[in-house]
């Protein structure tokens, strides 16, 4: 085949859904309507290789696998379909030439399928509309064409209607991905370059690059830079998925596949850089490459502290394959040795802990979650702080993360996420009407605002209807102060929080008051307190226990009652000491459910 | 304490027979069974019999638990106190309503010295939620007829934290006693043990007043002492003489378990501890006279008591008494750093090599013990 005529049978394109609209089953529908797997290997949404992804319906790492369509080469680069990873997908967009934009004909659009079709957009994307799930009796396919075609200033005429589940439709989608999307550009004699959109590890080979090539030609064997990073290697293996890796000796311009780099550490190789030819150069990178830096941040600590070196290669594992999270130790007086983690967001750090229980057996305390400050001490320079804790005493000046945050709902809530927003220090940035019924809401919110509860409050206040997505827009200045909680007279680092100093008081009287409740009666007066610097600002006391002992004690009975003794003692081990009083785990995660008690 | 081979010098037996299950009870009971009364005390005294190489030659302490024992048939009753071995101190439990003058009178000829009677309390619709059968008359009426036969050493059993009870309910409880001057009190909080009936009807409530529990037994132990009583043990009084040097009325069969002595327990369910062996005998009724009319030891299970569980149990129980708990032997069983803290938190106090908990430290006595284990 002549190498124009081939690039010109290529189609690269992705699926932009939200989760549960359906995106997997009509990838599988493609897999197999084109018969790239054949029925027998059928499983259930393949392309989702992680358990995890395929119990929660979420795609977390992008991969790209190659079909056949009469006569033309279709490659279908999924995105991970959640708000934290709007960076992965907006490089996934980028290494494509159109989407497939998939709405649930039943519950239409939503916050991440707006944000994500709007970046589709951005990069110059063909979209093709798709209505799905027409087979469900609540469908309305005519409401929901509607809205999209509105979204995209098409005509509902154009959006497909079809059904995954049945297969219903799904030959005519792959008809239009042909006739409409565009085939690659590049050029195939230039200089190569490749986008790289993911990454994934493998322990034998070392890291894999998936990868869309822009310009020219990639050979196996050839030595190959990262432009950004400038980090060099040999390509082991070159091939596409199809959807495992078939090996190729070459990749052109317009095709999409693997590099195995034998790297042995991700980092070396992050989402969005470029690859080129060490021998024939290219001069100047792709555009769009950043250093996404994690916004959320916790503390992970082992609960039982022996379980220390098992977190540690844990989190090092977990790195390997995810290189946006970060983390560094921590130790806290208060709940020993563990690590300060960084996450992309909230979904994010639940993923990563989710994991880390389920895949290595960890029993973790997770502290709450604040987002990264940068902070000017007195005369000094910028830093960035991870730990409220570490915000020193006296600063000239304080910054905090500012989201831009799209909020959809049915009209009748809009008063209710006004007044949530309002109360979260929110800024109305605009609305829009998507429909009659459904409202495009957008805010400036600082980031520290939703790590806490945000999204269930946003959820329970209109009743499940809200659906929402954000994006980091940078760091603004804050009137911020850091409150300390004192128990016994000594502070608990990690109970320490950073607050609008307008909130200060009020969270900290909710903090000591919730703590109150959470630390049991001790043998002695056990004073809590909140303060800022050395102002106290509330205080609570847990009084004294006056009585503890077992009632009675004779003979018969001195085995049951030692064994009482002795689970008592046990009960005192798992709690944390601070200052000689016993606080239970329990206690560290106070500062979660503040909101709700702060706020009404 | 006991050097080994010397034998025990306590004995325990157990007539688990009762006219009625209460609620609240956890112990080893049969109720009614008449007509088994006579064979289970062959039963006891074979096991008796066959155990004796246990005891010491000479007693000092017998303690006929229940169960209600005063509810045996006296014929039985009788035939069984009258072989028990001599002891310097025989006591026998009772409830108020089995107390007659016969009653009284058999185990005064029958040579018990000291008879404890449950009285619980003196109000009427707490013996009810109680389900006890006596009205608060006959606990009365018990004290004096024992008296009228020579008895001169009586123990009360009150009962705090019945469901309902308020603050002077137990004032009157408590004032109630003394009226009847005892030589003994024993106070217990309610235990709503897991199970029972009665944690079933009233386990919400109990956890309601749990709170309000601390003041009654800051009530209980002040009325009491306040009264001249010496708080000797956790739950247990005695009155003092009023002049020095009078008799030690505290019950010298229960100080033996809080000193870590040995003792021989008889009867079904009952427990021994001999030589860092604990065993306890099956609370199976049938199975244990079964076993002995064969002429075999009954079914039990078997502890062996580690040196550090020994350590541990001497710290438990003897941290419940008044006077100090001797330290040699037991240093392993101590927390060093735990100790300094509760010395610091006048909780405990150390002094040469003997342990003592503060008064506040003995309202916490549970937690202090807890925190005082290594």
């Amino acid at each position: 085949m002549d190498q124009s005529t081939h690039q010109d049978k290529i189609r690269n394109f992705s699926i932009i859904a939200h989760i549960d609209h359906g995106k997997s089953t009509l990838a599988d529908r493609i897999l197999q309507l084109t018969e790239t797997v054949a029925a027998r290997d059928m499983r259930d949404q393949l392309l989702d290789s992680m358990d995890l992804e395929r119990e929660r319906g979420i795609t977390i790492k992008a991969q790209a696998v190659r079909v056949r369509w009469k006569g033309h080469e279709l490659n279908l680069i999924d995105t991970p379909g959640h708000v934290d990873f709007t960076y992965e997908v907006s490089r996934s967009l980028q290494a494509c030439e159109g989407a497939l934009l998939v709405v649930d004909a039943a519950q239409g659009i939503e916050a991440q399928t707006l944000a994500n079709a709007y970046l589709a957009i951005e990069n110059n994307l063909e979209i093709v509309p798709v209505v799905n799930k027409i087979d469900l009796p609540q469908a309305d396919p005519d409401g929901a064409a509607a809205e999209v075609a509105e979204l995209i200033g098409e005509d509902a005429d154009r959006v497909l209607r079809i059904s995954a589940k049945t297969g219903e439709g799904v030959a005519d989608v792959l008809d239009a991905l042909v006739e409409r999307i565009a085939p690659p550009a590049g050029d195939p004699d230039a200089p190569p370059r490749a986008l790289i959109f993911d990454s994934s590890y493998d322990q034998y080979r070392g890291v894999v690059a998936f990868v869309r090539v822009v310009d020219g030609k990639f050979h196996r064997r050839e030595q190959l830079r990262a432009m950004a990073l400038g980090t060099i290697f040999e390509a082991q293996e070159i091939g596409f998925m199809s959807p495992v890796m078939r090996p190729v000796e070459a990749l052109t311009a317009g095709e999409v596949g693997y590099v195995i780099t034998g790297l042995k550490d991700v980092s070396e190789l992050r989402v969005g850089d470029t690859l080129t030819s060490q021998k024939r150069p290219a001069t100047a990178p792709l555009p769009g490459y950043k250093d996404v830096k994690p916004m959320v941040f916790a503390g992970l600590f082992p609960t039982d502290s022996d379980e220390y070196p098992e977190l540690r290669d844990a989190l090092e594992k977990l790195k390997l394959n995810d290189a946006a999270l970060f983390y560094e130790p921590e130790t806290s007086q208060a709940l020993g040795f563990g690590f300060r983690c960084g996450f992309l967001g909230l979904l994010h750090m639940e993923i990563v802990r989710e994991r880390l229980e389920r895949e290595f057996d960890l029993d973790l305390l997770v502290t709450a979650p604040n987002v990264a400050y940068r902070v000017r001490p007195m005369n000094g320079e910028w830093t960035e702080v991870h730990t409220p804790s570490d915000l020193p005493d006296a600063f000239d000046e304080v910054e905090e993360p500012y989201i831009k945050a799209s909020i959809i709902v049915p009209k009748e809530f809009v008063g209710t996420v006004m007044e949530l927003n309002n109360d979260r220090r929110g800024r109305f940035d605009h609305m829009e009407y998507l429909s009659e019924q459904r409202v495009h809401l957008v805010y400036e919110l600082p980031l520290a605002e939703i790590v806490l509860d945000y999204y269930d409050q946003l959820k329970s206040r209109t009743r499940g209807y809200a659906s929402f997505d954000y994006d980091v827009t940078g760091f603004r200045p804050g009137s911020l102060v850091r409150v300390d909680v004192l128990v016994g007279g000594e502070p608990v680092d990690a109970l320490s929080l950073i607050v609008h100093r307008d909130f200060a008081y009020e969270r900290g009287k909710a903090l000591v008051e919730k703590l109150r409740e959470e630390i049991p009666r001790q043998m002695f007066d056990v004073a809590i307190q909140a303060a800022i610097g050395a102002r106290v600002i509330a205080r609570e006391t847990v009084k004294a226990r006056r009585k503890d002992v077992l009632a009675k004690c004779y003979g018969g009975d001195i085995t049951r009652k030692r064994k009482l003794i002795e689970k008592q003692k046990a009960g005192k081990k798992r709690m944390k000491q601070v200052g000689g009083v016993e606080v239970p785990q329990e206690a560290f995660l106070a500062v979660l459910n503040l909101n709700e008690g702060a706020r009404k | 304490m006991t050097s080994a081979g010397e034998g025990a010098r306590h004995l325990y037996v157990h007539l688990p027979f009762c006219a009625h299950r209460c609620g609240y009870c956890d112990f080893v009971t049969a109720v009614g069974r008449h007509d088994e009364h006579g064979r289970y005390v062959d039963a006891l005294l074979r096991e008796l019999e066959v155990e004796s190489s246990l005891l010491a030659p000479r007693l000092d302490t017998i303690f006929v638990g229940g169960g209600t024992p005063t509810f045996t048939e006296p014929a039985a009753l009788e035939r069984l106190l009258a072989a028990l071995p001599e002891a310097e101190e025989v006591t026998v439990e009772s409830n108020p309503e089995t107390v007659t003058p016969e009653l009284a009178r058999l185990l005064s000829r029958n040579r018990v010295n000291r008879v404890s009677i449950g009285a619980q309390t003196f109000h009427m619709h707490l013996l009810d939620v109680l389900e006890r059968a006596a009205g608060p008359e006959d606990v009365r009426r018990s004290v004096y007829v024992l008296r009228d036969a020579g008895l001169d050493n009586i123990s009360l059993d009150l009962i705090y934290g019945i469901p309902g009870q308020s603050p002077s309910d137990l004032e009157r409880d408590l004032a109630e006693t003394l009226a009847l001057e005892p030589e003994h009190v024993s106070a217990y909080e309610l235990e709503a043990k897991p199970g029972t009936r009665f944690t079933h009807a009233h386990g919400a409530e109990l956890e309601r007043q749990a709170e309000s529990m601390e003041s009654y037994f800051e009530l209980v132990v002040s009325t009491l002492t306040g009264a001249g009583f010496r708080w000797y043990e956790t739950a247990n009084f005695c009155r003092t003489g009023t002049a020095p040097g009078g008799p030690d009325l505290r019950a010298r069969h229960n100080l033996a378990y809080w000193l870590g002595r040995d003792y021989l327990g008889v009867g079904v369910g009952a427990v021994s501890t001999i030589e860092s062996r604990r065993r306890r005998n099956t609370p199976g009724l049938a199975r244990y006279v079964r076993a002995l009319e064969r002429r075999e030891r009954p079914p039990r299970e078997v502890e062996e008591l580690t040196a550090d569980v020994v350590a541990a149990e001497r710290v438990m129980l003897g941290l419940r008494l008044d006077e100090p708990l001797s330290v040699v032997g037991v240093e392993r069983a101590l927390d060093a750093h735990e100790l300094e803290r509760l010395e610091r938190l006048g909780l405990a106090e150390l002094r040469e090599e003997t342990l003592a908990l503060t008064t506040r430290g003995r309202f916490l006595g549970g937690g202090v013990t807890a925190a005082l284990l290594a």
